[in-house]
């Protein structure tokens, strides 16, 4: 049984793409689009049991920290590009978004929705950093250093001029549940969305010259 | 060793010598008319022949990579730790050739080897080998032992020089490789080592250009110099302080300029003991194909387009620590790889071990090559074995 956000975006990506996966895990997406649909790529993982995982699968992993760039990639050389909850952890998000819109004109990104109504009763109400299924950490010990919502993350794509062509919520157990499709800020626990380049695609090729 | 053998051991093995009529020709322009390769093989080939895997060694390996010659050997082959039944490389699962490379001094023709032309020892004479070379009688072997195509051919340092060849060399014969720490080609911080390496031997008296053999002499002095260089960049700074800090071997200092530091006694012991033991004509050759491998040479220098005959699986693994072939060598590979879309995966493995720690058992490396050899194993439905 794949993730719930994983199955979403597995049905995203056309056959036979060329696909970057950041922060793969234990490679379960980049197998299945392997087995069932010709996707050929790599993963990236620094943790030592998701690539052991991806080995043992055949799934092709890349030892690679995401703060250091994605230099290694040609412009254009994939069709897809994909980070599943990897966007919250990183030194420089905007960055990153750049990066991957360098490498692929297309990108699949999921981060946890920090404005999801359960962690606004722990901060709003309870008056302590929200704890939930999909932010397990405390706050002093958290990965996740850059948490966002579902609007900012809109906003940064406006700003950037990317174009927002799909966008989900996953929510756990009641995935796709009415409140969640209107107020996706407030009922979405886990933020789902398909960019690509807009008018900003020159300026991501500029900004890889900063990394 | 042991009067009892260690389980996960492939127990006692006896080399075998394949002898070659066919001539080989060779880089350098010469030819080997007949040769011998002598190799061990570890686990059994299955009735398909698609569980082979070939070890290809470094600089001092030679075909001697797992198990015991006999009882009383101190120490089990070079690779010990990571071939044998449930081991890394799993011989209840794969059948495993290693041989010893050409030019080398352990069975194999080369200087030490009557050339049939002189009835003397080849001696200096013996023809420079390279690593393309090598993989050439490589495939020989293969053919002589009927394996069509490798399940895997696997190697560390200049090993893996010979596993990056084979994916260019015979792309249809190799179904993966797995290149360790190495690197697709010498720095010139390398090539200088290597230099300094030979200028020791050849300097020594002893030498007599390299007919030491005719003269009834062995330029120990210089092949031990050699060593013992070569020992410092295969060990980290780290490994080595651990090891050895500033401990003396007595209590006080002698202001003399004999042995004093625990270092000076190690590395005098492990150049002493090489010195014996080891071909200097060979060394010398063996330093050679090292600073000679360039696959990216003949694209002026993209490895990317040298690299697209390769058509198989790589896992590439680097360790930490190691500055002789350090991770970004490894890197550069990968990346290369990547451009070029072929299937690759890239390991760097926290080691303090310096170069030498792909010799070495680590539960993370174990895990990464044991992990990728499983899935070989399974697509070949070998697991049940």
């Amino acid at each position: 049984m794949m993730r719930a956000d994983l199955a979403l975006i597995y049905g995203w990506v056309p056959e036979g793409a060329r696909v970057l996966d950041l922060a793969c895990g234990d490679g379960t997406l980049l197998e299945a689009l392997a087995r069932d649909r010709k996707v050929s790529g790599y993963g990236l993982e620094i943790d030592p049991d998701g690539i052991t995982a991806c080995l043992e699968k055949g799934v092709n992993v890349i030892e690679q920290d995401l703060n250091r760039g994605l230099a290694n990639f040609d412009d254009d050389a994939y069709d897809m590009i994909i980070m599943t909850q990897a966007l919250q952890a990183l030194r420089r998000p905007d960055l990153m978004l750049d990066e991957m819109l360098r490498v692929a004109s297309e990108g699949i990104i999921t981060f946890p929705n920090f404005a999801y109504w359960r962690h606004r009763v722990h901060l709003g109400i309870r008056g302590y950093m929200p704890v939930s299924k999909s932010l397990p950490h405390a706050w002093y010990d958290t990965p996740n250093i850059h948490l966002s919502t579902f609007n900012d993350f809109e906003h940064l794509c406006r700003q950037k001029g990317l174009i927002i062509s799909d966008r989900a919520v996953g929510n756990g157990d009641h995935e796709g549940h009415w409140s969640s499709r209107w107020w996706p800020n407030l009922f979405g626990e886990t933020a789902i969305f398909r960019i690509s380049r807009g008018q900003g695609h020159e300026q991501a090729r500029y900004r890889r010259e900063l990394l | 060793m042991p009067t009892m053998l260690p389980a996960d051991s492939v127990g006692l093995v006896t080399p075998q010598t394949a002898h070659f009529d066919e001539p080989l020709a060779l880089a350098c322009g010469k030819t080997l008319e007949a040769y011998d390769l002598v190799y061990e093989t570890y686990g059994e080939l299955n009735a398909e022949r698609s569980n082979a895997v070939l070890i290809c060694h470094a600089l001092s390996g030679n075909h001697h990579a797992a198990g015991y010659h006999g009882k009383d050997d101190a120490k089990p082959g070079w690779w010990d730790a990571h071939i044998g039944p449930g081991k890394t490389i799993d011989t209840r699962r794969f059948f495993v050739i290693a041989l010893n490379n050409l030019g080398g001094c352990h069975g194999s023709t080369g200087p030490c080897s009557t050339n049939p032309a002189t009835g003397r020892p080849w001696g200096p004479t013996f023809p420079l080998m390279t690593v393309s070379d090598w993989v050439s009688s490589q495939a020989r072997l293969a053919d002589r032992l009927g394996i069509e195509r490798f399940a895997a051919v696997v190697g560390g340092s200049l090993g893996g020089m010979q596993v990056l060849q084979w994916t260019l060399s015979y792309p249809e014969r190799i179904a993966n490789a797995v290149v360790i720490a190495a690197t697709s080609r010498l720095s010139a911080q390398n090539i200088a080592f290597n230099e300094v390496a030979r200028q020791a031997i050849r300097s020594d008296p002893d030498f007599h250009d390299g007919w030491y053999g005719e003269h009834d002499t062995l330029p120990k002095r210089g092949l031990k110099l050699a060593r013992m260089v070569g020992h410092i960049t295969y060990l980290s700074e780290h490994s080595m302080g651990a090891k050895f800090g500033r401990d003396l071997r007595s209590d006080a200092l002698n202001f003399g300029y004999d042995v004093e530091f625990q270092v000076e006694s190690y590395l005098r012991y492990q150049g002493d003991m090489f010195s014996t033991v080891f071909d200097a004509n060979t060394y010398l050759l063996m330093t050679k194909a090292l600073d000679y491998f360039d696959p990216a040479g003949a694209w002026d220098g993209d490895l990317a387009a040298a690299l697209a005959p390769a058509n198989c699986p790589f896992l590439v693994v680097s360790f930490s620590t190691d500055w002789r072939f350090a991770p970004a060598r490894s890197r550069e590979l990968v990346n290369a790889l990547i451009r070029a879309g072929k299937p690759v995966s890239y390991v760097e493995i926290d080691s303090p071990h310096g170069h030498d720690a792909f010799l070495l058992p680590d539960p993370r490396y174990q895990a990464v090559f044991g992990g990728f050899m499983k899935r070989i194993a399974r697509e070949r439905n070998l697991e049940g074995r």
